[in-house]
């Protein structure tokens, strides 16, 4: 069996695997399909009887309309398919990741443009650095 | 016969493909980024290849979550440009080269690396943000393309080792093509970036700064990087770094370093770039 618990060592990281993958499904797939114009309108038309046309869980439901893409990722959402969800609301990829650091977006692009955020801390809970 | 002439290595933001479409290029957050490539759109013009090997990966675009090909060879005349949920980007479509893709395909096969063979695709901006970094605006693309698309959305990619292995299959399969092409091969993605979780937005310049000397210097040193220290280190966004290895691998053993470029940030991302060229046939001359 494989081991991937060195994975969640890593702070505030998901590692997208076959398993998470299985899990997100989908969700995943829901995202796909904002590829289409008129899947988008008829999404952003009556966000919930869209979302009920696939088979998610409730949980993954509620993250989309609550646009928490932390809670998204933790139930098997990957940001690249996520990103079809901004991307029809017209909201850029720096917004959608300030989004899950608890930073305001001023707080993140500054951040950026500073060098951004240092890995000095943030390798490894077990070994703290 | 056909030979690689040089490699190119550059990032993919979508960003900067945004910035490009929305007429932003001249705002004083892209001017840097887009200053990096002036140097390559003018040797590029020098030596035009005929076709480019561009390695890539497609982001749940071409390939959603119920197939997903470690690698990926695109065999068709032509590409469309994706919309990725915002309308495809109002740039030319891709025109392949059939004939040398159907060659690389069943090479690399008996080679050992089995690829998946596209015979229709849609391209996202993992591949056509590079072509418009090095050819800017442009009613057709200069070039045909071979599109090798690399899983690096669902773990674990293809390790390091085997992309560079990948790479000098490529090489022995461009020099057994009987036709005279001028083909490049660019390695596309990275460089230290996270798009996801409290960790987003980690960049790790010193990290990026020793990978990019290590492409001309030590290659070597560079396969043997693991999944683990590419996710601690550059960031989970940042393993697309093993798609250079690839382009590194159909090098050849020495390079050239032509030029070299580091910008943060893009968005989300270190922007790194380098062109190279092989140098070892004048290795052997001189020895």
């Amino acid at each position: 069996m494989v081991d991937n618990s060195a994975f969640d060592d890593i702070p505030g990281t998901t590692v997208f695997t076959a398993e998470r993958a299985h899990q997100g499904f989908p969700l995943n797939q829901f995202c796909m399909s904002l590829m289409k114009a008129e899947n988008r309108a008829r999404f952003k038309s009556d966000e919930r009887a869209y979302l009920d046309e696939w088979p998610m869980s409730e949980g993954q439901k509620r993250a989309v309309l609550a646009r928490d893409y932390n809670a998204m990722i933790a139930q098997g959402g990957n940001i690249y398919f996520l990103a079809k969800i901004f991307s029809s609301d017209g909201v850029s990829f720096q917004t959608a990741a300030a989004s899950m650091t608890g930073m305001t977006v001023e707080e993140y692009a500054a951040m950026m443009l500073a060098g951004g955020r240092s890995p000095e801390g943030v390798r490894s809970k077990r070994e703290g650095k | 016969m056909a030979r690689i002439s040089a490699g190119l290595t550059t990032s993919h933001v979508p960003a900067i493909g945004a910035a490009l479409d929305n007429g932003r290029s001249k705002e004083p957050y892209w001017v840097p980024v887009f200053e990096g490539y002036n140097w390559t759109k003018q040797w590029i013009a020098s030596d035009m290849p005929d076709v480019v090997v561009l390695v890539y990966n497609d982001h749940a675009t071409a390939f959603s979550s119920e197939i997903i090909p470690t690698f990926a060879i695109g065999c068709a005349d032509d590409f469309a440009v994706a919309d990725e949920g915002f309308g495809p980007r109002p740039v030319p479509t891709v025109i392949g080269h059939a004939d040398l893709a159907c060659h690389l395909a069943q090479s690399l096969i008996l080679d050992e690396f089995d690829m998946t063979v596209v015979n229709k695709m849609d391209v996202d901006h993992g591949l056509t943000v590079p072509l418009s970094l090095v050819f800017g605006d442009c009613e057709k693309w200069p070039v045909r393309v071979v599109p090798i698309a690399v899983n690096v959305v669902q773990y674990p990619p293809p390790t390091g080792e085997r992309c560079y292995k990948l790479g000098q299959a490529i090489r022995r399969a461009v020099e057994a093509y009987p036709e005279d092409l001028n083909v490049q091969v660019w390695g596309t993605g990275g460089m230290s970036h996270q798009l996801q979780g409290t960790r987003a937005g980690l960049i790790n310049q010193p990290f990026d700064r020793s990978f990019l000397e290590a492409m001309s210097a030590n290659p070597e040193g560079l396969r043997s990087i693991s999944h683990l220290e590419y996710l601690r280190e550059a960031g989970s966004e940042g393993i697309e770094l093993v798609m250079w290895l690839i382009m590194r691998g159909a090098l050849g053993e020495h390079v050239e370093e032509l030029h070299r470029f580091y910008h943060v940030p893009a968005s989300n991302t270190a922007v790194g770039h380098l062109v190279l060229v092989p140098a070892d046939e004048k290795t052997e001359v001189r020895s």
